[in-house]
């Protein structure tokens, strides 16, 4: 199957052509952040505070990664489950979010405000983190430090390996994929 | 009488700590191994082949397998005769796990309190259960536990007369429900009988089994082999995306129960099956 680079920040262009169920290599800057993190953003979109950063166009990783070894520009860093920052997505979607990386099942609300706002939503490989630590070059916190690994971080990767599991149509790859393997079966 | 020192005891705890975060059990990775060549489904395949990639890096560069190193499931088998010198078990379990998590550059996952949610910054303390037994042996055994897959773990307390066919379709609910949220492949720890308590310590006991050992029991071994491929044949497949391989293995521990009731609880493990043990 063809591999997709795509290089950040996201368009609505780059991201319509996006299928679910493509390979796509992303390389540039990407942003992480997970609960605690998404919790403090929205209430800072609530009483009209600037973010950490501008969404427009942007990629949050859901990731919490162990502390950096010396000597590595990062730590382990596979996906966390992205149910639980479900709550505070939509809000980040309205202002721009263009792509979101993590693993497990969305809620259709989110699903419906991905396909208003046009954003992908993508999947790294849970448990993969020693394997995807290493495609990310540089990291450094700008926002919430007091977080520790749950803080934001800014992130230059290169070849970070995803599949796109719910595309701007709404298609998701958790339903496609599975029942087109069992009609082989 | 033999005595054994706290010390000895925070050291080996911190070296559990640390083996059982970055060199996975050879089980899981022959496991892996085995599944990657028998997945037809191509994404599938890729998804297996990466996970070996990942446990090979891992363990050959010393770096923690997945970043969720886990609340600290330990469980500890003291012979009777056994003697502990310099302090209490307890701290120096802890005192190993939060040596092992901040030396070994392990995340710290752990809040002191489940409404308050401060982090502890050291992972501790560990769950902990404690087995008096004959000898003058002591046995720690560390499992790192992700959360991806522990909250999608689940109890019920079935009526006898759900028998057998409850106990099946329990479980492939909770692995339905749990798709690819868990980071499958995954394995699934049955417990089966006792007490409300009980049965979830059983699971959790199956969930660190090894994948490549089954049940004493003939009858719950064919249980094990039957379910896991009634699991298999859901088609969730490796992160959930299709395929064969969505568990490497169903575990089945048991205990007796009341004649009113039948609990069963599944604990979901991930492929980052950790646990190390160390006789001391
Ligand atoms: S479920 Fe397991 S493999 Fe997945 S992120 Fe959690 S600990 Fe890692």
């Amino acid at each position: 199957m063809e591999i997709i680079k795509l290089t950040t920040p996201l368009t609505a262009e780059k991201v319509a052509n996006l299928k679910t169920g493509d390979k796509v290599l992303i390389s540039g800057v990407i942003y992480t952040g997970r609960d605690a993190a998404h919790k403090r953003m929205v209430e800072q979109v609530a009483k009209g505070e600037k973010l950490p950063f501008e969404m427009e166009g942007q990629i949050i990783y859901y990731v919490g990664p162990t502390p950096t070894k010396p000597g590595y520009a990062f730590g382990s860093g596979g996906p966390t489950t992205s149910y639980r920052m479900d709550a505070y997505t939509p809000p980040l979607l309205d202002l721009g979010l263009k792509g979101m990386i993590g693993k497990g099942k969305r809620e259709p609300a989110v699903i419906e405000s991905m396909k208003k706002n046009g954003a992908v939503y993508f999947g790294a490989i849970g448990g993969a983190a020693a394997l995807i630590g290493k495609c990310v070059k540089k990291a450094e916190i700008v926002a919430f430090e007091d977080l520790d690994s749950e803080a934001v971080r800014r992130l230059e990767v290169e070849d970070f390996p995803v599949t796109v599991i719910i595309d701007t149509k709404g298609n998701n790859l958790y339903e496609i994929g599975p029942a087109a393997y069992l009609k082989t079966v | 009488m033999r005595d054994i020192t706290v010390e000895k005891i925070t050291d080996s705890v911190k070296k559990l700590c640390m083996d059982a975060t970055r060199f996975i059990g050879d089980d899981v990775l022959s496991s892996l191994k085995v599944a990657q060549e028998g997945e037809k489904w191509p994404i599938a395949k890729d998804i297996l082949a990466d996970l070996i990639t990942n446990y090979e890096i891992a363990a050959s560069e010393n770096l923690p397998m997945c970043q969720d190193t886990g609340m600290v499931y330990c469980e500890v088998e003291i012979g009777q005769e056994v003697h502990i010198v310099g302090g209490t078990l307890e701290k120096a379990i802890n005192d190993g796990v939060a040596l092992g998590y901040t030396e070994g550059y392990l995340r710290k996952s752990v809040v002191s309190d489940p409404i308050e949610r401060i982090n502890t910054k050291n992972n501790t303390p560990a769950v902990i259960t404690y087995k008096i037994v004959e000898g003058e042996n002591l046995k720690i055994t560390v499992a790192p536990k992700g959360f991806g897959s522990e909250n999608m773990s689940q109890l019920k307390m079935l009526k006898p007369s759900d028998g057998l066919e409850g106990v099946k379709e329990f479980v492939l609910k909770v692995v339905k429900e749990a798709g690819p949220n868990p980071c499958p492949p995954i394995v699934v720890g049955v417990g089966i009988g006792g007490t409300f308590d009980r049965v979830a310590l059983l699971a959790k006991q199956a969930a660190i089994r090894n994948v490549d050992s089954f049940n004493s029991k003939p009858y719950y071994e064919k249980l094990e082999r039957e379910l896991l491929e009634s699991v298999n044949a859901l088609g969730i497949g490796p992160q959930g995306f299709g395929g064969k391989t969505t568990a490497l293995k169903v575990n089945i521990e048991i205990f007796p129960t009341h004649i009113a009731g039948l609990p069963v609880a599944v604990n979901i493990n991930c492929h980052a099956a950790r646990h190390k043990s160390v006789v001391l």
